[in-house]
């Protein structure tokens, strides 16, 4: 990313985008208070998010929706509805962001095709289960939370643990329920993440729609070639995580390069934390050995969905030479197909594009300073699994990293650095650790606190089977 | 930039990324497995020394600081001579590692002061309480890790950014 690219990203919001967030923040005020206590101030934010969409096909729905909300008849269907105009209002922002993200950094994007349909899953009652619990929230309002209405999901965040199409579903539902519970009683919370539970509460009820999640994923074709590894991203809560490998991927028939994302998502507890969470990663041994030892992977038939998501086998992958993040960059990203995003996932908290950005100066708060635009750094969002420290890159000189969008504002979070370590310039990233970390004093940390995965599954072996 | 900083309301009512939990601190978990602050307890269960196959399940409620201590098939603690057991007093010690002590304090409402023991601030007496809820509470938490691992992409973890670079 040059100074001139940042500096274009930087230079204002897109158009419209104030007026949407400052409708989606209205509705997103009225479900702290809950819809069942709508005073006369905020009983206009439904009506007002309704009136965005007055002119296209579902005004009139989303109008009688916010009319009946306000009314205090609140149905699975009406706040189906103003879901569906909070993540439209939402999608569009994406769309506006990503266009000018695209722009300043002169990216190309593929366009959308829809995967073929697939069956539609049996679990209608889970669904249901899943419904009524958000329209239970909805109506109580965050403030209104505690243990007993918390306590109410588990079971159906159980059952959908378990079938495999279902898994969104069931790990949003478990991350977004855990922060509930550590919450309560919300009442008594200084401040709210409004827009975050918000965002959680619309997009569950959005999956929890009967045949919104296929059975199986479905491809729109297969791909090989060789991949080369930018960095992984890591998500995280309570009960999972998901390592996502940005990279860019040379097909085997010669055509453009593009931009795939490979992911591995793996069921943990809490206290199953830092280094020791790739272990639950195991079973991939091929791709844990590419991102530790910074190599290449040739890949055969992988399948890619219509986001740009290659579905990894690590049967079907095989080591190749070695390849540095920086290099693969320079090299590509210039020229890369970036994919394109699926309706359902147009949300700017999606937006994680990967960029180089080097030559830049670190300010005193850890952004970096590139040609007098300065762009905001997530250090607080390194993952412990992994060597990347806030000192690392504020001591950098170049990085790779995702560029995001959050609360207003463009971030960087880093994937990988260039940073001289002991006089020599060495390429830290968080990947590193994959096959477990390769710093003495955390080696000794890991020992000390034992092998929590172990002692865990040792135990539900034997409790478990009874 | 701290989500958990006294001046971040700005920053928690307009962000989507978030970590509301903070990361727990790693621990040895062969003798207290599983340790929780929820239902308006700190609760948990801890292996007995002597038998492998016998479990403990230890609670103490906020507030009130009453305690319990029993076998998961509900059976009194032998350890409970009007002051909490060595389960409790494990349960405790693990809560405080896993959590920090503020965390544990402020849950269950007791001031500790600076360099004192946890346990000995808190003022309750013996009052049962029901151990299959939080048994099968960690029944629950251990069968995630039978949960097989997918590659199949959860976009909605975006929402959930990992952090805690420590070392
Ligand atoms: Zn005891």
């Amino acid at each position: 990313m040059l100074a001139v690219q940042l500096a274009g990203l930087l230079d204002g919001d897109p158009e419209g985008t104030g007026e949407a967030l400052a409708l989606v923040d209205g509705f997103d005020d009225a479900l702290v208070h809950g819809l069942a206590r709508l005073s006369e101030e905020r009983a206009e934010a439904p009506a007002a998010l309704a009136g965005a969409f007055s002119a296209t096909p579902i005004g009139d729905r989303l109008a009688e929706a916010a009319a009946k909300v306000a009314s205090g008849s609140i149905t699975e269907e009406h706040l189906t509805a103003l879901a569906g105009g909070r993540a439209a209002l939402f999608g569009a922002v994406h769309d506006a962001l990503l266009a000018d993200l695209d722009a300043a950094l002169g990216r190309e994007r593929a366009p959308w095709y829809p995967a073929p349909r697939s069956e539609q899953d049996t679990a209608a009652n889970l669904l249901g289960g899943a419904r009524s619990w958000l329209r239970e929230l909805a109506i109580t309002g965050w403030r209104g939370v505690d243990h007993d209405l918390v306590s109410a999901v588990d079971q159906i965040t159980e059952g959908l643990t378990v079938v495999p199409g279902l898994r969104r579903l069931a790990v949003l539902l478990d991350g977004f329920a855990a922060e509930l519970r550590a919450s309560c009683p919300v009442g008594t919370m200084e401040h709210l993440p409004v827009r975050r539970w918000a965002d959680l509460w619309t997009r569950a009820l959005l999956l929890a729609q009967d045949g919104v999640l296929p059975g199986e994923p479905r491809p729109v074709a297969t791909v090989s070639g060789r991949l080369l590894i930018l960095g992984v991203d890591v998500h995280e809560h309570g009960t999972a995580v998901q390592f996502q490998v940005h990279a860019v991927l040379e097909p085997a028939d010669g055509g453009q390069a593009r931009l795939v994302r490979t992911s591995v998502t793996a069921a943990k507890v809490d206290t199953i934390v830092g280094p020791a969470l790739w272990k639950l990663a195991h079973d991939h041994k091929v791709l844990l050995a590419a991102l530790a030892g910074h190599l290449s992977l040739e890949v055969t038939d992988l399948p890619l969905l219509d986001g740009g998501d290659v579905i990894w086998h690590d049967d079907r992958a095989s080591l190749g030479k070695p390849a540095d993040p920086f290099t693969t960059a320079r090299l590509h990203l210039a020229g890369v197909l970036a994919p394109a995003v699926p309706p359902l996932e147009r949300v700017p908290v999606r937006i994680a594009e990967p960029v180089l950005i080097e030559g830049y100066e670190v300010t005193g708060d850890g952004s970096f300073d590139l040609g007098g635009s300065v762009l905001a750094v997530d250090t607080a969002r390194l993952p412990g699994c992994g060597p990347l420290t806030p000192k690392l890159v504020a001591g950098s000189s170049a990085c790779v990293g995702l560029v995001r969008w959050d609360g207003g504002c463009w971030l960087l979070q880093p994937l990988a650095v260039q940073a001289k370590v002991k006089r020599e310039t060495v390429a830290v990233g968080t990947g590193d650790w994959a096959q477990g970390p390769t710093d003495p004093k955390v080696v000794k940390a890991e020992a000390r606190s034992g092998d929590a995965v172990a002692v865990l599954r040792e135990r539900a072996g034997r409790l478990l089977r009874q | 930039m701290n989500d958990r900083s006294p001046d971040g309301e700005a920053v928690w009512a307009h962000r989507s990324r978030l970590r509301v939990i903070p990361p727990v601190q790693p621990r040895k978990l062969a003798k207290v497995p599983f340790v929780e602050l929820a239902d308006g307890r700190l609760q948990g269960v801890v292996s007995s020394g002597s038998d492998i196959s016998r479990v403990y399940v230890s609670s103490i409620a906020a507030g009130t600081h009453n305690y319990n201590c029993s076998t998961n098939n509900n059976r009194p603690c032998g350890g409970l001579y009007g002051s909490p057991c060595k389960h409790l007093q494990a349960l405790t010690a693990e809560a405080v590692l896993q959590y920090g002590l503020d965390r544990v304090a402020t849950y269950l409402r007791v001031e500790v002061p600076e360099g004192a023991d946890l346990i000995a601030c808190l003022s309750g007496g013996h009052e049962p309480a029901p151990a299959a809820m939080v048994f099968s509470r960690f029944l629950r938490h251990l069968a995630y890790l039978e949960v097989p691992a997918t590659t199949v992409p959860i976009p909605e973890m975006h929402w959930f950014p990992s952090e805690g670079a420590v070392h």
